[in-house]
């Protein structure tokens, strides 16, 4: 019957249709499920948390006259060119490889014309991502594919890559679709076959001979470039305090929101901790080592707003990073290429095979076809107005909390939505005054001890 | 003596690392010394790494970490012994421990050659990507792991796991193959393998080894590409 259609068919929360395909596609082939994008599970996040802005107690700045600044500079400790930006937000690392040559061109060309730095990935540095970026860093990955000492010259910070917020203690994966001609090459890899980085590092074991590569680098470069470390959110008070001591110029903390090109499904959802609870961490060890604002904390992992890069800095972060958010603004995912989503399987709004290599956009792909569909001018505009609107976004919220600078953002700017939120990122609860958590709190500590007596 | 063939001595007792380096790395690009020799090298770490020079380095003692990482061109000579990670990355130009080498010889190297006279630890050639590595004593466990392209000849013994996940990099071992690793297979030495394994001797300067003494290995191929009957494999 029409009007009781779906009422009498009772969806299980437990085997929901998702999970119930999940189950038929394992069934029938055989392998993980290995997709792109990132984490699709809903945790706590920036979202979670809201701007007190001003009020009789505290008053903004005007909107259009008064100055909001947005410059970092990357690299400060000990590096003798630090990375200078014009704004609080960089491109994540993303390989030549899983994008296509004219996805990276426009990478750079986006990231370049609003004066910030763009990073390479598993499989080195192409010619065309150094001309079309100024500010480029360069990854030093496990696997090293691609890695030289003059390409390490020709960077202008170089990033050691323990983790990455998708899957902290994964290595890489590029499958053999993906493996053309070109990236084989650079790979020193046979073309066509599934390549799989490895996820420890070949030369280097725990922090101490960590300090010990940070060295080699800095020598190899006569000190002059800023070194980063990146490290995927889990352990993430330990792990910083640690690339601190190893001599880390600038912390990368990728949350498990943090997109990749190709991970296992189970690895993306099921490890690492979100972005929202890792930042404090970080910033908690940098403090107590008397490092923040010495040695610059950036952070990626669900960066999509103007308000999540706000929210990021006042928790204490120096800049942050976007992947995901930067191929959605130049293209990824777009309603006009729904029907080719279609033909695939997905849809606009859905596309998550970035594996695959057969991404209509031409973003995700090695194939000379697909790729020409994508044009870097364009991507690389789009990818400038979306970085514009980012900063002027969190621009607007800093103002109106007063700020001159969007690094003046404080946690007390903040409350939370949500207890977990709360909780994580160390925010009171909005409305909740400091006197009511005393009395809660003694209320708990006299329950307690009622207990335990 | 013509100032060419003169020998720069630098004391690492007295000079800092950093100005030796810093004044290797200058021949890049500026005329100076084609002949150095580092004294008191008391293991220190980073040692003439980085160079992109045709020089040569003698280095009169044992040096730490990362000896000689990235080199290109230049030849480099340790009388001693070397601790993790030489010739990192090799690019190009030749490396030569006359002592044993701890981890990681020749890791993840492009290009050149590395010669350890004595032996090399765990991870010899791990992830090599077309450096010739020639050992002249054993190797240890888990040796030439995906090993990509470029060649290692082991004139001793190798440790378990040798060749795990290993790609197309030639292996030629001398002695006992304590296990091999994952998709790590035995192969036939034919010919040109042979010429293969005289020619690394020789590079290696190495006379008292029979070059029929060596057996071959390499990729059975069979985890190139994801098959679940495969998975225990992994």
């Amino acid at each position: 019957m029409a009007t009781d259609a779906g009422w009498g068919l009772r969806e299980s929360y437990l085997y929901d249709r998702r999970v119930i395909a999940e189950i038929q596609r394992a069934a029938r082939e055989g392998i993980y499920d290995i997709r792109g994008f990132g984490a699709k599970r809903k945790v706590p996040h920036f979202d979670d948390l809201l701007f007190l802005g001003a009020s009789v107690s505290r008053y903004p700045l005007e909107g259009y006259r008064e100055r909001c600044a947005t410059d970092v500079v990357l690299g400060t400790r000990f590096a003798k060119r630090p990375l200078e930006l014009a704004i609080p937000v960089t491109i994540a690392g993303m390989s030549f490889g899983a994008l296509s040559g004219p996805a990276k061109e426009a990478l750079g060309r986006g990231a370049s014309e609003v004066g910030t730095s763009t990073t390479t990935g598993d499989g080195g540095m192409t010619p065309e991502e150094r001309e079309h970026s100024t500010l480029l860093v360069y990854q030093l990955l496990p696997s090293r594919y691609g890695m030289n000492p003059d390409d390490l010259r020709r960077a202008d910070a170089i990033e050691v890559v323990v983790g990455q917020g998708a899957k902290p203690g994964g290595g890489g994966m590029l499958l053999g679709h993906k493996i053309s001609d070109r990236v084989a090459a650079m790979r020193n890899l046979p073309k066509g076959i599934d390549q799989r980085s490895a996820s420890r590092h070949p030369d280097w074991t725990g922090p101490d001979d960590l300090e010990i590569k940070l060295q080699e680098l800095r020598e190899i470069t006569d000190w002059q470039k800023p070194v980063f470390v990146k490290i995927g959110a889990s352990r993430t008070y330990y792990d910083t305090q640690l690339a601190v001591k190893a001599g880390a110029d600038v912390i990368v903390l990728d949350g498990m929101q943090g997109g990749t090109a190709a991970t296992q499904d189970v690895f993306i959802e099921h490890a690492g901790i979100p972005t929202l609870a890792a930042i404090p961490l970080a910033v908690e060890a940098l403090q107590e080592l008397g490092m923040h604002r010495q040695v610059q904390l950036v952070v990626s992992g669900g960066i999509r707003t103007g308000a999540d890069v706000a929210k990021a800095l006042a928790l204490g972060a120096d800049a942050v990073s976007i992947g995901v958010a930067a191929l959605i603004a130049m293209g990824d995912n777009a309603p006009e290429h729904d029907e080719d989503y279609r033909a695939l399987g997905s849809a606009a709004g859905f596309y998550d095979d970035w594996q695959a290599g057969r991404d209509p956009t031409g973003i995700s792909t090695q194939d000379a076809d697909l790729a020409a569909r994508f044009d870097p001018e364009l991507g690389g505009r789009r990818l400038a107005n979306y970085l514009r609107v980012l900063t002027l976004e969190a621009q607007t919220l800093a103002r109106a909390c007063g700020k001159s600078h969007v690094h003046n953002l404080e946690p007390e700017d903040l409350v939370a939505l949500t207890i977990e939120a709360s909780l994580m990122a160390r925010v009171p609860l909005a409305g909740m005054q400091q006197g009511l958590l005393d009395e809660l709190a003694d209320r708990v500590a006299v329950r307690l001890a009622e207990q335990t007596s | 003596m013509s100032v060419a063939a003169a020998v720069e001595t630098v004391d690492l007792a007295v000079t800092p690392l950093r100005e030796l380096n810093q004044r290797l790395h200058d021949l890049a690009s500026e005329p100076g010394p084609r002949h150095w020799r580092v004294v008191n090298p008391n293991g220190a770490h980073a040692i003439a790494c980085g160079l992109d020079a045709d020089v040569e380095v003698e280095i009169d003692g044992h040096a730490g970490y990362y000896c000689a990482g990235m080199n290109k061109r230049a030849t480099v000579t340790v009388h001693g012994n070397v601790s993790t990670g030489v010739a990192e990355n090799l690019m190009s130009g030749r490396v030569i421990v006359e002592g044993s080498a701890s981890q990681s010889s020749g890791a993840t190297g492009r290009g050149g050659l590395l010669v350890v006279h004595g032996d090399a630890s765990a991870r010899c050639g791990i992830s090599m990507k077309g450096i010739d590595i020639v050992v002249r004593g054993n190797v240890g466990h888990l040796s030439a792991f995906m090993a990509q392209t470029g060649r290692l000849l082991v004139c001793g013994d190798a440790g378990e796991a040798l060749g795990d996940s290993i790609y197309e990099a030639r292996l030629y071992v001398a002695g006992i193959v304590n296990g091999l690793g994952a998709d790590c297979v035995e192969k036939e030495v034919r010919e040109e393998h042979l010429a293969e394994v005289r020619q690394l001797l020789a590079a290696a300067e190495i006379t008292d080894v029979e070059p029929m003494s060596f057996r071959r290995y390499g990729s059975a191929r069979r985890l190139y590409t994801f098959e679940i009957d495969n998975a225990g494999a992994y």
